[in-house]
C-alpha cells in the first residue's frame, strides 16, 4: 500500500464537565451544535476538506452515541477501504489494559495504529472546537519548514489569554516559548490544540514520555514544553478565521449565536467548504400561519407554530402555538409546548416542555442560561429560573 | 419472499413536459428536498427490497447524479443494490416508450436475477406505502399478476386502466378512464408478478402477440390469468400534469398529509444528502404556511409556498402560492404568485410574475428574468 502523507488522530474522549447536563450521557464531541451538527463534524469535515482520509478517533468517556454517530464515516466521505475513520477506545492487552490517562497517553496506547499506516506526519486534533480550517496549508508549512512539530496558533483577546496555551514566536514562526494557561501571558498567540508532528518524532517523544513517571502524559503540559526545551524544530502556524472553544455552556451558546445575523460571525453557507454531518431523512421545515421565525436558523423536519427569535432550532423540533423562544438553542427532536416562554434557554435533544412553562427569568443572560438535559420531560406550567440546570430524573 | 424492484424512470415524461425537458420524470424535484423517484425507491427499501433496477431511456444524467450508487437508500450493496438500466444495443427507442417494451429490453437482467417476485413501479406516484403488503397479497391469492389500485373519483380524461374487481379481489374486467366517470378502481402503476411468470410472458411475447401490459396482458386475459387487485389506502398523489404537480406539491402544506407521507410507521423517505447549511431566516423576513429546505436564506416575504434547498429570497421580495427549486435567486422587491421556478432561476430586482391557481406560471431552468 502507498504510504499516507499525513493521518489524523482526533482526541474525543473528554467528558466536558463544564457542559454539565449536556454531557451526562454523551461525550463532548457528540454534543449538538448549529441546528444540524455535532461538534465532531467540524474536525472530521476539516480533515475531508483538507485531503486527509485517515482519522483515528480516540474515545473514552460515554462513547456509545459518539461511536454510533461516527459509524463507518460515510457522511464525511471517510468510508475508505484503505484508511477512513477508526474509533479507537481503550483496550485490554496481554500486559493488562488501562484507561487513557492524558492526551499523549491516548495516542501512546495506539502507537500500533500509527505504525500500521506509517504516515510521514501525524495531525493531532481535539473534538471540542468549532472552526473551519484547511489543514493542508498547515501541513505544507510544516513540511517546508522541516518542522518536528507545528502548532496552530490563533490570536485571542488579551484578557482571555490566560485560558489557553500561549506561545511566543518571531517572524520565522519558530516557537520560543510555550506556557499552558499562564497567569500573566506574554502574548496573545493561543494554541488551538491542533498539532502536526513528524511521525517518527512523535513516536519517540511518546515513548520517552510514557517512561517518565512524573509526567501527566499531556501534550500541552509535557510533550510540547519538553520538546521545546530539547531544542526541537517547533513552529507556529498562524490561523486567522473563526475558532471557538465550546467547553462551557456560555461559549457553546455564543458559538450558536455566531451563526445568526445578516453577516454572521461564523458563516456555514459556503459550498466550497461544506461541513458534513449525518442527516435524518426528514421533510423540509414548516412554518405555519401562526409561526414567526425571526433572525434564526433551523434545519429539516421542524414544525414552527409559535414565535422564534434569535435562536438556533435543531432537526425535527416542534414549537407549538403561542410559544415564544428567544435567544435560545433547541436541539434535535425536542417539543416546545403551547404558550411556553423561553429566554436564554439551552434545550438538549428529545426534551418535551409542557404547555405554559416559563424557562428563564429577568436575570437570564448568556452567563445565566437555563439548561435542560436530554430526554427530560418538563411538566405543564413549570417555571425554571435563569441559570438552573435540569437533568433527566431531577424533575417529576 | 425475495423481491426484485424495477422502476420505470422515463414513463410519463410527457405528462409534465415543462419539468422533463432537462430531466427524467424520476428526477423531477418534489416537496422541497426530494425527487419523485425517492418515494418509490424508499417504499421499496422500506419494504425490504434490496435489489432495484432503474430503467432509463433519455435525459437521465440528473437521475444518475441523484441516485449515484444508491448509498442514500442503503442500496450500495455487494449483492443486489441499485442497478441503472440505460438503453441497450441498437434497440428501437420507440419500444422503450411503453412499459412492456422497456421490460422486454431488460430480459437478461430479469433472467439473471434470483428473486422469486418482481415489483414494477412507475415514478409518477407520491406515496408512502408498504409494498410488502402488496407482495404478501400476491402470494396469499396465488395470483399471476397483482395490480396495486385505489378507489378514486375520476376527474381528468387521461387514459388510465381501471379495474372491475370481484368480492375476492380478482380483476374481472379492465377498461379505461376515458370511457368512464364517477368513483372507480384505478391502476396505481404498481405491479407484482412472479419473476418466472414475467419471464415466460416476455419470452413468448411474439407468439402470444403481446405488445402492451394493459391492452394485451391485462385487458385480454382476465379469465386466463389470475389477476388480483391490492387496494392501497393512505395519501396517494398521481402526478400527471403540471397543474397536478402544483396542486399536490402545495398539499404538503397540510400537516396531516405531511404526517402520512413522511412519518408513516417510522418509514422515512430517503433522498440524496447535500450537506447544505441550515436555513437562515433574517429579521426582515416573514414566512408563513410554507416549507423551507436547508440552505435557504430568506430576507423577504414567503407565503403558502415551498422553497427547495439553497433558495435566496432577497429583501422586499414577495413569494406566494409558489414553488421555487434549488439554488434559485429571487431578487429584491420582486413578486412571484402561483409560479413554479425551476432550478437556478434568477429573478432580477423588481420583476413581477404571476400565474393562476389552476395554471401555474412555469419558469424554465437557469432562466434569467
Amino acid at each position: 500500500m502507498k504510504k499516507k502523507k499525513c493521518i489524523a488522530m482526533l482526541l474525543a474522549g473528554g467528558q466536558g464537565t463544564r457542559l454539565f447536563a449536556l454531557t451526562n450521557s454523551v461525550a463532548k464531541p457528540a454534543v449538538s451544535f448549529g441546528a444540524k451538527y455535532r461538534i465532531i463534524d467540524f474536525p472530521l469535515s476539516n480533515c475531508t476538506n483538507s485531503g486527509i482520509d485517515t482519522v483515528g478517533v480516540l474515545t473514552q468517556y460515554q462513547p456509545l452515541i459518539l461511536n454510533e454517530y461516527v459509524g463507518n464515516g460515510e457522511p464525511w466521505d471517510l468510508d475508505r477501504s484503505y484508511g477512513g475513520v477508526h474509533t479507537l477506545p481503550p483496550y485490554q492487552a496481554k500486559a493488562g489494559g488501562e484507561w487513557y490517562k492524558g492526551t499523549a497517553n491516548a495516542i501512546y496506547q495506539n502507537l500500533h495504529f500509527l505504525d500500521e499506516y506509517d504516515s510521514e506526519h501525524v495531525l493531532i486534533l481535539s473534538g471540542d472546537h468549532i472552526y473551519k480550517m484547511d489543514y493542508s496549508k498547515m501541513l505544507a508549512q510544516h513540511i517546508s519548514h522541516g518542522a518536528d512539530c507545528t502548532i496552530a496558533a490563533i490570536d485571542v483577546p488579551k484578557d482571555e489569554a490566560n485560558r489557553f496555551g500561549i506561545m511566543g514566536y518571531g517572524a520565522d514562526m519558530r516557537i520560543t516559548s510555550f506556557e499552558e494557561k499562564p497567569k500573566s501571558p506574554k502574548s496573545n498567540h493561543a494554541s488551538m490544540g491542533v498539532y502536526i508532528f513528524k511521525k517518527d518524532v512523535l513516536v519517540r517523544e511518546l515513548i520517552t514520555d510514557a517512561a517518565d513517571k512524573s509526567s501527566v502524559n499531556d501534550f500541552g503540559k509535557n510533550i510540547i514544553p519538553k520538546m521545546l526545551k530539547a531544542g526541537c524544530g517547533m513552529y507556529a502556524y498562524s490561523f486567522a478565521g473563526y475558532w471557538k472553544d465550546v467547553g462551557t455552556v456560555t461559549s457553546l451558546w455564543e458559538a450558536n449565536m455566531d451563526l445568526l445575523g445578516e453577516k454572521p460571525v461564523f458563516d456555514l453557507n459556503d459550498p466550497s467548504f461544506k461541513v458534513y454531518s449525518r442527516n435524518e431523512p426528514l421533510p423540509p421545515s414548516y412554518i405555519g400561519d401562526t409561526g414567526k421565525f425571526i433572525n434564526s436558523v433551523m434545519t429539516t423536519g421542524c414544525e414552527i407554530y409559535g414565535t422564534v427569535i434569535n435562536s438556533v432550532i435543531g432537526e425535527g423540533v416542534t414549537v407549538k402555538q403561542g410559544a415564544v423562544i428567544e435567544n435560545s438553542v433547541v436541539m434535535q427532536g425536542s417539543v416546545i409546548g403551547k404558550d411556553v416562554k423561553m429566554n436564554y434557554g439551552m434545550v438538549d435533544e428529545n426534551v418535551v416542555i409542557g404547555d405554559g412553562s416559563v424557562i428563564g427569568d429577568e436575570q437570564s443572560d448568556k452567563m445565566h442560561i437555563t439548561l435542560i438535559g436530554r430526554d427530560t420531560v418538563i411538566a405543564v406550567g413549570t417555571k425554571l429560573r435563569s441559570g438552573e440546570i435540569i437533568e433527566k430524573g431531577s424533575v417529576e | 419472499m425475495k423481491t426484485l424492484g424495477i422502476i420505470f424512470g422515463n414513463l410519463h415524461d410527457k405528462d409534465i413536459g415543462e419539468l422533463t425537458t432537462v430531466r427524467s420524470l424520476a428526477s423531477v424535484p418534489f416537496g422541497g428536498r426530494f425527487r419523485l423517484i425517492d418515494f418509490v425507491l424508499s417504499n421499496m427499501v422500506n419494504s425490504g427490497i434490496t435489489k432495484v433496477g432503474i430503467i432509463t431511456k433519455t435525459n437521465y444524467q440528473s437521475l444518475m447524479d441523484h441516485v449515484g450508487n444508491g448509498k442514500h437508500w442503503d442500496l450500495s450493496r455487494k449483492n443486489g443494490g441499485l442497478i441503472m438500466l440505460p438503453p441497450y444495443g441498437n434497440g428501437d427507442m420507440n419500444l422503450l416508450q411503453s412499459r412492456f417494451g422497456a421490460i422486454k429490453n431488460i430480459r437478461q437482467f430479469i433472467k439473471h436475477s434470483d428473486e422469486e417476485y418482481v415489483v414494477m413501479s412507475d415514478c409518477d406516484n407520491v406515496c408512502n406505502i408498504n409494498l410488502a403488503e402488496v407482495i404478501q397479497s400476491h402470494i396469499d391469492k396465488h395470483a399471476d399478476i397483482t395490480v396495486a389500485a385505489r378507489n378514486k373519483e375520476l376527474v381528468n380524461k387521461k387514459p388510465r386502466p381501471i379495474f372491475v374487481v370481484s368480492l375476492d379481489g380478482r380483476v374481472t374486467k379492465v377498461t379505461n378512464t376515458d370511457k368512464e366517470s364517477g368513483e372507480r378502481t384505478v391502476f396505481a402503476n404498481i405491479l407484482v408478478m412472479n419473476r418466472q411468470f414475467l419471464l415466460n410472458i416476455i419470452e413468448n411475447a411474439a407468439e402470444l402477440n403481446y405488445n402492451s401490459f394493459r391492452k394485451d396482458i391485462l385487458a385480454k386475459n382476465t379469465a386466463k390469468y389470475r389477476i388480483f387487485a391490492c387496494m392501497l389506502d393512505g395519501y396517494f398523489a398521481n402526478i400527471d400534469s403540471l397543474g397536478n404537480y402544483y396542486k399536490h406539491s402545495l398539499e404538503l402544506l397540510n400537516k396531516d398529509i405531511r404526517d402520512e407521507l413522511f412519518y408513516r410507521d417510522g418509514a422515512n423517505i430517503y433522498t440524496k444528502v447535500r450537506d447544505s447549511a441550515p436555513c437562515k431566516i433574517s429579521a426582515t423576513a416573514t414566512v408563513s404556511n410554507s416549507l423551507i429546505a436547508d440552505g435557504c436564506v430568506i430576507e423577504g416575504e414567503v407565503r403558502n409556498s415551498i422553497l427547495f434547498r439553497g433558495v435566496h429570497v432577497a429583501e422586499g421580495a414577495k413569494i406566494s402560492d409558489s414553488i421555487v427549486f434549488q439554488d434559485s435567486v429571487i431578487g429584491k422587491n420582486s413578486s412571484l404568485h402561483c409560479v413554479i421556478a425551476d432550478k437556478l432561476v434568477n429573478i432580477l430586482e423588481g420583476r413581477t410574475l404571476s400565474g393562476h391557481e389552476t395554471h401555474p406560471y412555469f419558469i424554465a431552468k437557469s432562466a434569467i428574468i
